[in-house]
């Protein structure tokens, strides 16, 4: 039995521990937030926390998963974390497909980034959009930056 | 109409200045509001306490209006445009109003209300927007009348906005709950008239999308994301290469594996159905399979190439043929080049999928489609039911660029519930979604042009040797030879050439081909505009200015370019090492130019750093959504142009994920800036694609402008630009 934490909730699953977590997310738990995109851990669609820290879930077996996973259903209930209000205002999504991942790696990065600058940006934000919604995207996370402030 | 004025209209972009610069017409409140579209977008039966008024428009007893859809919402945002046209002419309250898909089997029952619900071509606007409009007012005039009626005034003394009808002599007013049953009942004799562009109040407004809280909480269902009881998995493989064939395969090998269900043939290929999809791909990868690859075996990329190159040497069929084109080559100077373009993936981000529910009385299928009725039909063949027992749920799509038109995903996820007898989901990985794509054609373009005493080009001839999509989908309406995506922009190109002569080789492989977003557009833009700047520099005259004079008489194109001359600071001076280019072209109805601005390193890396983008779709519904479209259209062009190409060997793709087949990412994105500059009357164009076709020669111009190398190839990084001075 694997044991695993999820948005706050404890389950005990009877999975291959090889299980990538992306697929005990959707098919097991149920938690369909979290996106399939490559399957490599290049495009950033399967992005969650584990400990408050992005990471691409599509590669992480789910054995080696040693702490508390959040995922884009356990940030807010109602999208009013910052972030997502940023995304809505600033009209990010167009297909949205990646958005989900976007907004996790964006919480994650905000923390150790509470101002950032566009070069960071450039740096450490890596999830693929195939709609290019990069400039509303960054756009966002400087507006979700100065919601966090105030 | 006259000229919107830039100046009004005209509305920046894209980066950090957003803050309010939005905040007009009809603020949405965003985050707080309730959904404006259900998480799960598919049609459903009609809402309890619901009053339709015709097809589109349902009225709720709380005086909120949902408003029908019969247009995929693939990110180009027909779930907020198509409502925005309802409702101007309605008279309800936007921010009461949600979306919803119209329903494909109901189309089916009711012989067509919807349309063909076909999404493409960046029409959805331009073919719905008169019956949409049409729609609003007859339901507005409906409301007015069954008001006027319990109160017993004429009609022309009430009004109708937001949600209510109003008798203002009298002072009462009834909402649009109350008055809808007896509304829903009334016949017009006659359809109202509807507004014509000046007297929109919503159109032209840049509201916020309807779909956007559903996708920033992740409960916008896709088709990869639905859940049923009993709901099994299935992960396909089909022949790698093209057009062949499954010889053997041996089920044993795996049958006995953690929750493996069956394995199943499907045309071309093979599916491993299990419990889960995880095992279920685990156990398709130790599958043993053999192939029979047919035709296209051994075949390659670069024996297309040449292949390409050769036909355009051999017979070609007349697409135009204006006035004496041997005689004016004979007589001048002749220029010509070549430009040759790759198969591209379409690798939207939502690998395709599609779950399927059988049973012999009922077929339910959940996907994203680009094509829900002709889908749903397709089904009801394949399942051997009739179209009324099929149900097509429409989810939100994860990207569509032309792939979702045709549905293999769909023909195999059937196959599949029909041999096990269980619901399931099929899933392709991202190497199936961009190894068994259809693809983009490959093409090869040669160009020849001579100049008359103006020092203009007095004639161009154009060869194209490109693959049929027709063909390659099995229509028949190939029947001389030349087809609309091979020749579209060459046919009819905006320029002034007297003597124009545009000849096509239709020239298919093993390699499917298909629509990817903007179509021929998208590889003839690269070589007309290409060529153009070519011709520019030959004569001596900036090309912009050269672009003027061939487009005199062409109002509408003259003052995109005046835009973007003046937007893009286009005469003023760059620093060693960097260029600016631009191209402009013309598709679904809507010219867009853009110059480009380029870094060409002495290593040879070309940093993209600007693109001023400049538009005239005639009339906008929401100019927001265009921009964002203008901006998606940018990224995905500079991506491909950049990147990308699908090469062949031994008959198969070679790349199959991000890594082989880059996108752009953050680093990489410039700078855009998208204006307006709309021409109004009668036009209304399309906006989903046109941004896309001028990006490849606009940037190709630009690394000219930089290194003084002329890439006729693409992609550029394939263009050895190191060491340029």
């Amino acid at each position: 039995m694997i044991s695993l934490s999820v948005n706050g909730d404890n389950h005990e699953l009877d999975i291959e521990p090889e299980t990538p977590l992306l697929w005990v997310l959707r098919d097991e738990l149920g938690l369909t937030g979290t996106k399939y995109g490559c399957g490599i851990a290049l495009c950033g669609a399967c992005t969650v926390h584990i400990d408050g820290r992005a990471v691409r879930s599509c590669v992480l077996p789910v054995s080696g998963v040693k702490g508390a996973v959040l995922t884009i259903e356990g940030l807010s209930k109602d999208g009013s974390h910052p972030v997502q209000k940023a995304w809505i205002a600033e009209d990010v999504p167009q297909c949205g497909y990646c958005q989900t991942g976007q907004i996790m790696a964006a919480v994650s990065f905000l923390k150790a980034h509470p101002k950032p600058s566009d070069a960071e940006i450039d740096a450490e934000l890596t999830g693929i959009c195939r709609c290019g919604t990069y400039p509303r995207l960054r756009a966002a996370i400087h507006r979700a930056a100065a919601l966090m402030q105030a | 109409m006259g000229k919107i004025e830039v100046g009004r209209r005209h509305f920046l972009r894209t980066g950090l200045t957003a803050a309010g610069g939005f905040a007009i017409g009809v603020a949405v409140p965003g985050w707080a509001a309730a959904a404006m579209i259900d998480a799960e977008p598919w049609d459903r039966p009609l809402a309890a306490g619901g009053t339709e008024i015709g097809v589109w428009i349902v009225i709720m007893p709380d005086d909120s209006i949902i408003i029908r859809v019969a247009k995929s919402e693939m990110g180009q945002g027909v779930t907020t445009a198509l409502p925005m046209i309802v409702a101007e002419e309605l008279g309800c309250d936007w921010t009461r109003v949600k979306a919803e898909y119209a329903s494909a089997n109901h189309n089916f029952r009711a012989d067509g209300p919807f349309g063909s619900m076909a999404t493409g071509g960046s029409q959805s606007i331009r073919t719905s927007r008169e019956p949409l409009q049409q729609a609003g007012a007859s339901a507005r005039v409906r409301l007015i009348m069954a008001a006027a009626e319990r109160w017993q005034v004429p009609d022309a003394e009430c009004q109708a906005k937001d949600s209510k009808v109003s008798h203002a002599p009298s002072g009462r007013s009834l909402n649009f709950g109350d008055l809808a049953a007896a509304a829903a009942v009334i016949h017009l004799e006659r359809e109202p008239e509807i507004k014509t562009p000046d007297q929109f109040t919503l159109i032209g407004q840049p509201l916020a999308r309807l779909d956007s809280l559903v996708k920033v909480t992740g409960q916008a269902e896709f088709g990869i994301d639905i859940r049923m009881p009993d709901l099994v998995y299935a992960a396909v493989a089909a022949c790698p290469v093209p057009g062949g064939s499954v010889q053997s395969y041996d089920a044993d090998k795996v049958t006995g594996r953690r929750g493996v269900i069956a394995v199943v043939p499907v045309p071309n290929g093979v599916a491993v159905v299990a419990d889960r999809f995880w095992r279920a791909q685990q156990a398709l990868a130790a599958l043993p399979i053999e192939w029979d690859y047919g035709v296209g075996a051994g075949t390659s990329s670069e024996q297309f190439r040449r292949d390409y190159r050769a036909a355009l040497d051999g017979e070609a069929v007349l697409a135009r043929d204006d006035r004496d084109v041997d005689k004016e080559l004979a007589s001048g100077k002749v220029t010509e080049a070549l430009y040759e373009t790759p198969h591209l993936a379409h690798a939207a981000m939502e690998p395709l999928n599609c779950t399927a529910r059988y049973t012999k009385h009922r077929l339910d299928i959940w996907m994203g489609t680009q094509n829900a009725f002709g889908t749903l039909q397709q089904a009801a063949k394949l399942a051997g039911l009739k179209s009324e027992q099929v149900y097509l749920h429409n989810c939100f799509l994860g990207g569509g660029f032309g792939r979702r038109s045709v549905n293999d995903e769909m023909v195999q996820a059937v196959t599949v519930a029909k041999a096990i007898g269980k619901p399931v989901k099929l899933i392709w990985t991202r190497e199936e979604d961009m190894r068994q794509d259809r693809f983009r054609p490959q093409a090869a373009i040669r160009m020849k042009a001579a100049f008359g005493p103006d020092k203009l080009p007095s004639v161009l001839n154009i060869r194209t040797a490109v693959g049929s999509i027709d063909r390659s989908l099995g229509r028949d309406q190939v029947t001389r030879g030349v087809e609309q995506q091979a020749v579209e922009g060459f046919v009819q190109p905006p320029y002034r050439i007297p003597n124009l002569r545009v000849e096509c080789i239709l020239k298919n492989t093993h390699i499917p081909v298909m629509f990817w977003r903007s179509v021929g557009s998208s590889q003839n833009a690269f070589a007309m505009e290409s060529f153009i700047d070519e011709l520019a520099h030959e004569a001596g005259t900036d090309p912009l200015q050269f672009r003027r004079a061939l487009l005199q008489g062409k109002p509408d194109f003259l003052h995109v370019l005046d835009v973007l001359e003046a937007k893009s600071e286009w005469g003023k001076a760059r620093p060693p090492g960097s260029g600016r280019g631009m191209a402009i072209h013309e598709a679904s109805g809507t010219i867009v130019a853009q110059a480009i601005d380029v870094v060409v390193s002495p290593a040879g890396k070309v940093a993209v750093e600007r693109v001023v983008a400049v538009v005239d779709c005639g009339h906008v519904v929401n100019p927001r959504v265009v921009e964002m479209q203008i901006e998606s259209a940018v990224i995905y062009g500079l991506t491909a142009a950049l990147y990308d190409e699908i090469t062949i060997n031994d008959g198969r793709v070679e790349q199959g994920n991000f890594d082989d087949y880059p996108m752009i990412r953050f680093a990489d994105t410039p700078k855009i800036e998208t204006h307006l500059a709309l021409s109004g009357g009668i036009k209304w164009g399309g906006i989903g694609e046109p941004g896309t076709p001028p990006v490849a020669p606009a940037l190709a111009n630009a690394i000219f402008a930089a290194t003084g190398k002329r890439l006729r190839t693409l992609p550029v990084k394939n263009g050895h630009l190191s060491g340029h001075a």
